[in-house]
């Protein structure tokens, strides 16, 4: 397996599409940190791009990656390697190189502004580890719908769909649906509602890192109450490790069985 | 004997592609897998290359089943229809790699040589043409030494002086022993190098044997002919035994 990742990651960081991507970050790093000359503020932005960006991102690349090396992939199929290796392997070759894309274009910015000398550097930091768990969330879903569809143009398009879905239309359901159940206590609800979906749980805690969660009212400070104490920290951590965990299980299941 | 398959059967979806397949493969003998497009011919190699896999039947390679195995096929080389390889690394690259993968000893240089591969070797992969993409997957299948080749379309794609070479190199196997199982649709090349024929029509074997047994069977003096009439003649269903 760690063969097929070596090759799989040397072949994406050395692609255009992963230099895009670090520039992007990059560049973005740049502009926010020398507009805003504030850390902290840098953060809120970046986290508001991020959340949506991440999951785009590896979604797209993470079909785009498995169809377009599907020939190879039969190549390595009738190697000496078993099934499980050579899918995990490429898995982990495109959501590597997508998260030094992510590390790198971020990190050095901040680290030329003197990050390290801030206090923001563990919000910043958070902010990473967020964005890392997304990308391998979001490939290993990708991976799932495309290993589960023959058809390219259909593979990409459920990938669409659910990236719309969990970035989109998931909270419109939940916005419309606190409004329709007003009258009931839906702490509880909104709080489970929120630890379903990896974007909203990963906003919510870099939110809640950044002491602006007075702005939220009252649902903030249930929030803050849950999140922002070590259990809940440690319980959001343990279900973005679920999620990036489900989809490697449902993978190797369909690898298994799937012909070439 | 190298390959034994009883009663395989695939299907996909609704399309029952194998139909309970019997077939032993023996050692040392290049044998012609022919078959009109959509006869299972693919689907029955890669049921050997365990890529697919069989609703029904048993296969056992070198005399081992390789129902969720995988280390046997370090003992098989397969030459994929369509090469189509990650377009960002260089041909010496892949190899390399393939070489890396599994970690047996391998004789690429003499390969390279004789396909005139050399100045490719830093040649971004994207770049070949489909000639020489093919020749690449040729040096690929051919540098290691296993005992069961399998060559899926070997000539796709090849110009006269790569296939002159092809051919020796597969006869040279041959002689070293080999076990070599090949798909065509280029009847001359199968006349010219093949010892067994397995026909296959509608997920079955329709024909096995030799081709002059073959053409003894068909009345045709011509193998091209012969392999027509055994295409034909299903039309007429008079031609049962086999």
């Amino acid at each position: 397996m760690l063969k097929i990742l070596k090759y799989s990651f040397y072949d994406l960081i050395r692609s255009r599409w992963s230099y895009v991507y670090f520039l992007f970050y990059l560049i973005l790093g740049f502009v926010l940190l020398f507009l805003n000359n504030d850390v902290s503020k840098a953060v809120i932005t970046l986290m508001n791009v991020i959340i949506v960006l991440i999951p785009l991102i590896g979604t797209i690349f993470g079909v785009m990656y498995y169809y377009n090396s599907r020939e190879f992939t039969e190549l390595l199929l009738a190697q000496p390697i078993n099934r499980t290796s050579i899918f995990m392997g490429q898995y982990l070759g495109v959501a590597g190189s997508l998260t030094m894309s992510l590390v790198l274009g971020l990190g050095i910015p901040f680290l030329l502004y003197g990050l390290l000398r801030s206090d923001a550097i563990f919000d910043f930091s958070l902010l990473l580890v967020t964005g890392s768990f997304l990308t391998f969330i979001f490939v290993g879903l990708s991976f799932v719908i495309a290993i589960s569809n023959e058809n390219k143009i259909k593979g990409f398009g459920y990938a669409v769909l659910l990236w719309l879905f969990l970035a989109v239309v998931y909270d419109g359901l939940f916005l419309m649906s606190l409004i329709v159940f007003e009258e009931y206590p839906l702490d509880t609800f909104s709080l489970v509602a929120t630890m379903l979906n990896p974007i909203d749980l990963s906003r919510i805690l870099i939110l809640l890192k950044l002491d602006i969660s007075a702005l939220l009212g009252y649902t903030g400070a249930i929030f803050k109450k849950f999140f922002g104490t070590d259990i809940g920290f440690l319980v959001s951590m343990a279900i973005l490790v679920c999620w990036t965990g489900l989809p490697l299980l449902v993978l190797g299941y369909k690898a298994k069985r799937k012909d070439f | 004997m190298t390959i034994t398959i009883k009663d395989l059967h695939k299907q996909f979806g609704k399309n029952q592609v194998l139909k309970g397949v019997d077939l032993t493969i023996d050692k040392g003998q290049i044998y012609a897998i022919l078959g009109p497009n959509g006869s299972g011919k693919t689907t029955l190699i890669k049921s050997i290359l365990g890529m697919v896999l069989p609703d029904k039947g048993h296969i056992t390679v070198l005399d081992k089943p390789i129902k969720k195995q995988w280390k046997y096929r370090k003992q098989i080389d397969y030459l994929p229809q369509i090469a189509n390889f990650p377009p960002n690394i260089k041909v010496k690259e892949l190899i390399h790699m393939i070489k890396d993968l599994r970690n047996s000893p391998s004789a690429e240089k003499e390969l390279i040589d004789l396909f005139g591969l050399g100045p490719f070797l830093d040649k971004k992969l994207s770049t070949l043409s489909g000639g020489t993409k093919q020749k690449v997957n040729i040096v690929l299948t051919f540098m290691f030494d296993s005992p069961l080749l399998i060559l899926d379309e070997p000539t796709t794609g090849l110009d006269p002086m790569a296939l002159i070479r092809l051919k020796e190199l597969i006869l040279k196997e041959k002689s070293n022993g080999k076990t070599i199982l090949i798909t065509s649709h280029i009847m001359q090349f199968v006349e010219e190098m093949a010892d067994q024929i397995v026909y296959l029509l509608e997920g079955d074997i329709y024909f096995k044997g030799t081709i002059p047994e073959l053409k003894k069977q068909t009345g045709q003096t011509s193998f091209e002919h012969a392999i027509a009439t055994l295409t034909t003649s299903e039309n007429h269903a008079e031609n049962t035994e086999i």
